[in-house]
C-alpha cells in the first residue's frame, strides 16, 4: 500500500469508525439487554423466592463482574481481590444491620465474644447514612490509596494481580482474627429488619432482587457510557499501550488508578445488597476463592464486553449451583477446565463468540 | 539574539560501563530542521530517550524554552511541548485512525471532560487527517494499516498536540521507496510550521530532505553542518565507508 488514501473533502465528515468497527458487538448488546431487561423483569412472577433469591445473588455478583471487566478487561488491571472491596461494602452494611438489630445493645456475637462495650470503629455505622456511605467511600479510598502507590511506580501485570490477591488474603486474616470486633469465621449474620422491613419475608427478598437488579442496569449503562467516552477510549490505549500514551502527554497512573476506584466502588455496591439479599458477610465469601472465581466467570463471559462480564458471572452462578447440587466433586475441576478452554479457543468468552456469529451474519446478508 | 529552542551541554549517559553518549552538546534553534546522524552505536535514540524523559542523564543539561527537562516525567514533557514518534510504530491498533487522533488531540482537555463522548471531528484532526493523507481511512481500525500509514498516523498523532519540537526516531526505516518519498513530502510540510529533528540512517533520504546534518559517533557530536559539508568531512567519510566496507549495514538500510 503506497499510495495515500483518497482524501475526504474539507468540511465533509469523514466515516465515524466506532460505529462500523462495533456492530457486531453492539447488536450482541442490543440483543443482550433486550433479552436482560424481559428476563429479569419477568424473573418474580416465574421464580419461586428459593430460586429469585439465587438469581438475585447472582446479579450481585454481576455487579463485581461489572466491575471487573472495566478495570481488566477495558484497563488491562487484572485484579485478584476485588473480594476485598466487596467486603468492604458489605461489612459497611452489615454492621449497620446488627447495629439496627441489636436496638442499642450490643450486637449478639460481640456478647458471645465477651465484649462490654461497643467498640469505636462501630459507633458510627448505626447511622445508616455514614453506613451507606461508607459502602462506596471506603473501597474507593482503599483503592486510589492503593491504584496511587501502586501505578505511579509502574507496577503491573502479574505484580499487580498477585498484589490485590495477597491483599484480599491478607483482610481475610484481619477479620477472622478479630473474633469480637467481626464476628470472626462467622462473619456477621443473623440479619432481621432491613430499613423497616423484614429480611425473611418473601416480599422484602422481592423488592430485594428488584433492587439489585435496578442498580446493575444503573452501574451497567454508566459502566458503557465510560467505556463509549473519550476516557474510555484512553483507558483502552493505556491497556494496548501504557508506554506510548505517555508521550501522548497523559499519566496512565491516574486513568488506571480512576478506573480501579470506580470498580472498587461498584464491588463495594455489590458488597452492601448482598448481605440483606443471602443474609450474611464473612470471610469466606470475599477471600482469594471467590475474587478469582469471579475473575474466571468474566472470563467466560468475555472479558472485553461489559455485558458479557454481567452474562459470565450469571451462567457460571448458576452453574455452580446445578453442578455443586447434581455433581459436588465435579465443579471445582469443571470451572477449571472452562477457564483453560476459554483462554485457549475463545479468549473473547461468549461475548466474542456471539459477536462472531452476528458478523457472520451480516457478512451473508 | 533570541534563545535557541532546545539546549544540550555536557551531556552524559552510562549504561553500567557503557558510555552511550560521551558529553554532548546540541543546540537547535527555532524553525529548524535538523537531522541526526551517525552508525549504530552513535547514541542517536539515546539522546532522543533522555530529551524526553525516557533515560535520566548521568551528567549534563537539557533546557527547552528555559525549562530544565532532566528528571521530569515523560508525560510532563510532552505538556511542555516535545512530542517524539518511535522507531517501530505504536499506534492504538484497537482504536481507529480517527481516534487515535482525536485521543492525541485532547492531552490538554482536563480529565473530567473527557468522560463526554466524542461528537464529531475536530478542526485540527481533520487537518490532519488531510495532511496525512489518511482522511480515507479515518474510520479503520489503526491495527489494518500498513508499516507506512502508521508513521503517518503517528506523525498525525503528533502535529495534533501542537508540540512545539518534534523529535522522528528513523521515520523512513522499513520504508517502500514510495512510502519514503510520500514520508519526506510529509516532513518538509510539516518542518513548515515546526522545529523537527529527525534521526536517520538512510543516506539518499538525507541527501534529499535534510538542510543542517548534526553527525554522532561513540556518543560525542564529530561535526556539524549542511549537507555538503558534512559528506565532505573525511571523518565522516570514514566512519561511513568504514562501515560500508564491513558490512554496509547503514547503507543498506
Amino acid at each position: 500500500m503506497t499510495a495515500p488514501a483518497m482524501p475526504v473533502r474539507p468540511g465533509e465528515a469523514p466515516p465515524d469508525g466506532t460505529v462500523r468497527r462495533w456492530r457486531g458487538p453492539a447488536a450482541f448488546a442490543a440483543v443482550f439487554s433486550a433479552v436482560a431487561v424481559l428476563a429479569l423483569v419477568a424473573a418474580p412472577l416465574l421464580l419461586e423466592p428459593f430460586r429469585l433469591g439465587l438469581l438475585a445473588k447472582y446479579l450481585c455478583y454481576a455487579i463485581v463482574a461489572l466491575g471487573i471487566g472495566l478495570a481488566w478487561g477495558q484497563g488491562g488491571m487484572l485484579t485478584l481481590g476485588q473480594g476485598v472491596f466487596f467486603g468492604l461494602g458489605g461489612y459497611a452494611m452489615g454492621m449497620y444491620l446488627k447495629l439496627n438489630d441489636a436496638g442499642g445493645d450490643l450486637p449478639d456475637f460481640m456478647v458471645w465474644s465477651g465484649v462490654e462495650k461497643l467498640p469505636a470503629l462501630w459507633k458510627p455505622f448505626g447511622n445508616p447514612v455514614f453506613a451507606l456511605a461508607m459502602v462506596v467511600v471506603l473501597p474507593v479510598a482503599v483503592a486510589l490509596l492503593l491504584g496511587t502507590l501502586v501505578f505511579r511506580q509502574r507496577v503491573r501485570g502479574a505484580y499487580f494481580a498477585i498484589l490485590t490477591q495477597a491483599l484480599a488474603a491478607a483482610l481475610v486474616i484481619l477479620l477472622v482474627g478479630q473474633q469480637g470486633l467481626t464476628g470472626g469465621t462467622n462473619g456477621l449474620t443473623n440479619f432481621f429488619d432491613f430499613f423497616g422491613h423484614d429480611v425473611a419475608a418473601d416480599e422484602t427478598q422481592r423488592g430485594l432482587y428488584l433492587l439489585v437488579a435496578a442498580v446493575l442496569g444503573a452501574l451497567y449503562l454508566g459502566a458503557r457510557q465510560l467505556v463509549r467516552s473519550r476516557f474510555g477510549r484512553l483507558l483502552l490505549a493505556v491497556r494496548d499501550g501504557e508506554d506510548r500514551v505517555r508521550f501522548l502527554g497523559y499519566d496512565p497512573a491516574t486513568v488506571k488508578t480512576l478506573t480501579f476506584a470506580v470498580s472498587a466502588g461498584m464491588t463495594g455496591i455489590a458488597g452492601a445488597l448482598f448481605v440483606p439479599v443471602v443474609g450474611i458477610i464473612s470471610p469466606a465469601l470475599l477471600g482469594v476463592v471467590p475474587s478469582l472465581e469471579l475473575v474466571v466467570a468474566v472470563a467466560v463471559g468475555g472479558r472485553f464486553a461489559l455485558a458479557g462480564a454481567v452474562l459470565g458471572a450469571v451462567v457460571m452462578g448458576y452453574a455452580r449451583t446445578y453442578f455443586s447440587e447434581e455433581l459436588p466433586d465435579a465443579w471445582l475441576y469443571l470451572q477449571g477446565a472452562l477457564f483453560v478452554l476459554v483462554m485457549t479457543l475463545a479468549p473473547r468468552g461468549i461475548a466474542g463468540l456471539a459477536a462472531n456469529l452476528v458478523r457472520r451474519r451480516e457478512a451473508r446478508t | 539574539m533570541t534563545e535557541p529552542l532546545l539546549e544540550i551541554r555536557a551531556l552524559e549517559v552510562a549504561f553500567g560501563g557503557f558510555r552511550a553518549l560521551d558529553g554532548v552538546d546540541l543546540t537547535v534553534g527555532r524553525g529548524e530542521l535538523r537531522f541526526l546522524i551517525g552508525p549504530n552505536g552513535a547514541g542517536k535514540t539515546t539522546l532522543i530517550d533522555v530529551i524526553t524523559g525516557l533515560t535520566r542523564p548521568t551528567e549534563g543539561s537539557v533546557r527547552f524554552e528555559g525549562h530544565d527537562l532532566a528528571g521530569r516525567r515523560e508525560h510532563e514533557i510532552v505538556r511542555l511541548g516535545v512530542g517524539r514518534t518511535f522507531q517501530t510504530s505504536v499506534v492504538f491498533e484497537e482504536l481507529t485512525v480517527l481516534e487515535n487522533l482525536d485521543l492525541a488531540a485532547s492531552f490538554r482537555r482536563p480529565l473530567w471532560s473527557l468522560l463526554r463522548r466524542r461528537r464529531g471531528v475536530s478542526e485540527e484532526v481533520a487537518a490532519a487527517l488531510e495532511t496525512t493523507g489518511l482522511a480515507g481511512l479515518a474510520g479503520s481500525r489503526a491495527g489494518v494499516l500498513s508499516h507506512g500509514q502508521r508513521q503517518w498516523l503517528e506523525i498525525g498523532m503528533l502535529i495534533v498536540q501542537r508540540p512545539r519540537l518534534l523529535l522522528l526516531d528513523e521515520p523512513v526505516a522499513g520504508m517502500s521507496s514510495g512510502e519514503r518519498e510520500r514520508t519526506g513530502e510529509l516532513l518538509t510540510e510539516v518542518a513548515r510550521d515546526h522545529t523537527v529533528v529527525v534521526v536517520e540512517h538512510d543516506m539518499e533520504f538525507l541527501r534529499r530532505y535534510a538542510s543542517q546534518v548534526t553527525v554522532l559517533h561513540e556518543g560525542r557530536v564529530l561535526t556539524e553542518g549542511s549537507v555538503e559539508q558534512v559528506r565532505a568531512d573525511p571523518r565522516v567519510q570514514e566512519i561511513y565507508l568504514g562501515r560500508a566496507r564491513e558490512g554496509a549495514e547503514d547503507a543498506v538500510r
